[in-house]
């Protein structure tokens, strides 16, 4: 990942000085808030992070790269979720899967290199009535066959 | 909403005969899912019918509700109408103007809204199959009552349970009367709940900490969605009980980040309770403290263990440790901690509010109360589903969810998630409770029932199951980090059609040792799926072995398609051919060029005259 150097920092300023008395415990809450505010964790915002709350870097990363919500690159303008829960898996999210690929030519946690979408799977969204089901940002889309992806995602631009 | 703070258990009662007579000036309520059903468009139904409604005459006599799941989610968007409890299903907005003349003045069901049963319309919720077989008594309120005004949680007698106790029992009697009921945890594992709350209210300590564990990560359960997105007031009165129980005094709810709708209702909810001073100090006048906040999971299937949760509470990589010492002993922040799953808490405000004995009635003899499942997969009716324990599965499969849809046949079903097992048809009159389920290789698990067909490759489906839990292992403990990934990989191989000197003897093996030898309890379950299809379908096993088959039609690697002598030349299949590899002229006999082909089978699908074989 290449290290940018022009990241605003106001709003970590933000973050930290809502947080009074920041120790590890508020760590994911404090990179969710992170999130929130710059769509990914930037490399010198966490940096400047750990210089700020003396919580140690690794320790940072250490977490921000455990959990599947955390991620260190920025992100499309659309996020594509496809579920593989076992009910979408047992009424064919696979071939939705693959057609998604195809459609947007990446594999699973990339970005096309327009930054128009990212592509992720996700364990569940607990919508089973729905499967095979796939959420484009906010919406969902439900009773999903392979034919009907290239159209869906169309309409997002 | 009254300013002043509940002091006493008769101030809640009059509060409560207030708000039932406040309710009393409506003729109807129409009552709609705005949780699960928003998925497909309960939200333009409910602007819909506030819009149309205020220009009617019955604008002062007809109350919207945005309640929670109402249970039957293949219908969605599903409305509810009181008091004729007609329910109705897959509602548009244009069904509006209907509904209102026909129902709302007219006093009758919109029949072609509602679920019919051969060919015979059936409006009542009660007189719906779906429901008939249902014991509601955790989901009572869930699609009843509006989760984001605590009033209608309590006009329907939320928190008089919990206050009971706090004001008229000792914590002993409260733990006495939970262990009594025979509530075990519904979490997965069905450890009795009396007694690991007795742990820690023996166990010394300053602090100590209550967890609810609304980590639901099993894929294909929402059971724990649906509880706090629809009634969280159940799950927070059942906290409030636990806690004076075991002597916390601060407490978490562990929610994961992908249910936005359930943390919003949890903290609304928690919010309104301080207010009525139903949480924070001195609650209701007893002289007991307890106060609660939320913490958003950030995605990870292990923190469904408790040591791993409670690492992640306190803001490290959530891996599990050793027990013991067990967290009632040492938890979060090394002091004594409880805890326990949102539907087991949601079951003791039930326990609370009945009896242990009158509890105790419902079930079998090791398994007390009802479960919540939810059902989904190739079943006609998915959605939620609550049922005494004991219940068999032909009764939630065929009765409750209606059979298997387009003429399939029964061929699994799956409980317990990743950590569960496929139960085959010959268990379809298996009584379900936790000890039962164990017998035949399955577990209760959390409450994830899938039912598959014939369309479903059991050796898919463990190794789907496999490769979930694969990519969730911490890594922490050799067993499972290369345990799992060894097990995969055979199951990969077999699914290819690369089994060549795959022994399923040894696979069954290291199934084995794997269980014996992991941390905790993702490595332990692990194998299930897998020992349990080989177990109950080594047939299929063997085709993909030894003949090269899958008959499902599922493993790619075992596939080829080619297009037979019936084809009449209509050319769907090449119409929907995503890479181009169908060729032949109009009204002639087509051709899949096999080495182009990516076997996504929508040819298959899309041919009308049989003439594909894979």
């Amino acid at each position: 990942m290449a290290i940018q150097t022009d990241v605003d920092m106001e709003a970590l300023d933000g973050i930290l000085s809502a947080t009074p008395d920041i120790d590890s415990g508020d760590l994911i809450y404090i990179l969710q808030e992170i999130q929130t505010a710059y769509g990914y964790l930037p490399r010198p915002i966490l940096s400047e992070m750990s210089n700020r709350t003396s919580i140690p870097i690794s320790r940072i990363y250490g977490v921000a790269t455990f959990y599947e919500q955390f991620h260190l690159a920025p992100h499309g303008k659309h996020t594509v979720r496809c579920c593989r829960g076992t009910a979408c898996h047992v009424r064919g999210a696979q071939s939705v899967s693959d057609a998604i690929a195809r459609t947007l030519k990446i594999e699973p946690d990339q970005t096309t290199p327009d930054m128009l979408f990212t592509f992720e799977t996700v364990a569940c969204l607990g919508t089973c009535f729905l499967a095979p089901v796939m959420m484009v940002d906010d919406d969902y889309y439900g009773h999903l066959t392979a034919d009907k992806i290239q159209d869906i995602l169309e309409r997002y631009t | 909403m009254p300013d002043k703070k509940i002091k006493s258990l008769d101030q809640l009662q009059s509060l409560k005969q207030q708000l039932i007579a406040d309710k009393s000036q409506y003729k109807a309520r129409i009552l709609i899912c705005m949780t699960g059903c928003r998925a497909l468009g309960a939200q333009a139904v409910c602007d819909a019918f506030r819009r149309q409604l205020a220009k009617s005459t019955l604008a002062d006599q007809v109350e919207v509700v945005e309640v929670g799941c109402i249970g039957i989610c293949a219908m969605a968007p599903v409305i509810l109408i009181e008091p004729y409890d007609y329910l109705y299903g897959k509602v548009k907005p244009e069904d509006i103007p209907e509904i209102i003349a026909t129902t709302l003045t007219g006093g009758k069901p919109v029949e072609r809204l509602t679920v019919t049963e051969d060919g015979k319309s059936l409006p009542k919720i009660s007189d719906i199959p779906f429901y008939k077989k249902q014991q509601r008594l955790v989901l009572a309120n869930c699609g009843r009552i509006d989760p984001k005004r605590i009033e209608d949680s309590i006009a329907a007698g939320g928190y008089a349970g919990a206050i009971k106790a706090l004001t008229q029992m000792t914590p002993q009697l409260v733990i006495d009367e939970v262990t009594q009921s025979g509530l075990r945890g519904r979490g997965g594992a069905g450890f009795p709940t009396g007694i690991k709350w007795g742990f820690c209210s023996k166990s010394p300590g300053d602090q100590k900490y209550l967890i609810c564990n609304a980590d639901e990560g099993d894929p294909g359960a929402f059971m724990d969605r649906a509880l706090l997105e629809g009634d969280p007031h159940r799950v927070i009165e059942g906290m409030i009980t636990a806690a004076y129980a075991t002597g916390a005094t601060k407490g978490f709810i562990y929610v994961r980040a992908e249910y936005p709708i359930a943390v919003e209702h949890i903290n609304l909810a928690i919010e309104q309770a301080q207010i009525l001073g139903l949480l924070g100090e001195d609650i209701a006048g007893s002289g007991f403290d307890f106060d609660l906040d939320v913490r958003i999971g950030a995605g990870a299937f292990v923190c469904g263990e408790e040591t791993a949760l409670i690492a992640s509470l306190e803001g490290q990589r959530g891996m599990p440790r050793p027990r013991p010492p067990f967290p009632a002993v040492a938890g979060y922040k090394g002091k004594p901690s409880n805890i326990n799953n949102v539907e087991t808490f949601a079951n003791v405000t039930v326990i609370m509010e009945t009896g242990a004995e009158e509890y105790s009635d419902i079930g079998t003899e090791k398994s007390k109360g009802t479960k919540i499942f939810a059902l989904a997969g190739k079943v006609k009716y998915t959605g939620l589903v609550e049922v005494p324990m004991g219940t068999t599965l032909r009764e939630i499969v065929f009765e409750i969810g209606g059979g298997i849809p387009d003429e399939g046949q029964f061929k699994a079903a799956q409980l317990g998630g990743p950590s569960g097992g496929c139960i085959p048809p010959k268990f379809l009159d298996h009584e379900i409770d936790y000890d039962s389920l164990q017998e035949i290789g399955a577990i209760m698990g959390s409450g994830g029932l899938i039912v598959m067909d014939q369309s479903t490759c059991m050796v898919d489906v463990a190794r789907y199951f496999l490769d979930f839990t694969q990519s969730e292992s911490c890594g922490k403990c050799t067993p499972c980090r290369v345990g799992t990934a060894k097990m995969l990989h055979i199951l990969q191989a077999i699914c290819d059609g690369k089994s060549e000197g795959i022994d399923l003897d040894e696979l069954i093996k290291l199934g084995e040792n794997i269980k014996l030898t992991s941390l905790c309890g993702l490595g332990q379950t692990a194998p299930n799926p897998v020992l349990s299809t080989i177990k109950h379908f080594r047939e299929e096993y063997r085709q993909h072995i030894e003949e090269n088959t899958c008959q499902a039609g599922v493993c790619k690697g075992l596939l080829g398609y080619e297009i037979l002598d019936v084809c009449v030349g209509c050319g769907a299949c090449k119409k929907v051919c995503p890479v181009d590899s169908i060729t032949g002229g109009k009204k002639a006999l087509h051709t899949i060029d096999k080495e182009t082909c990516i076997k996504c089978g929508q040819c298959f699908t899309a041919c009308k005259f049989k003439a594909i074989k894979r």
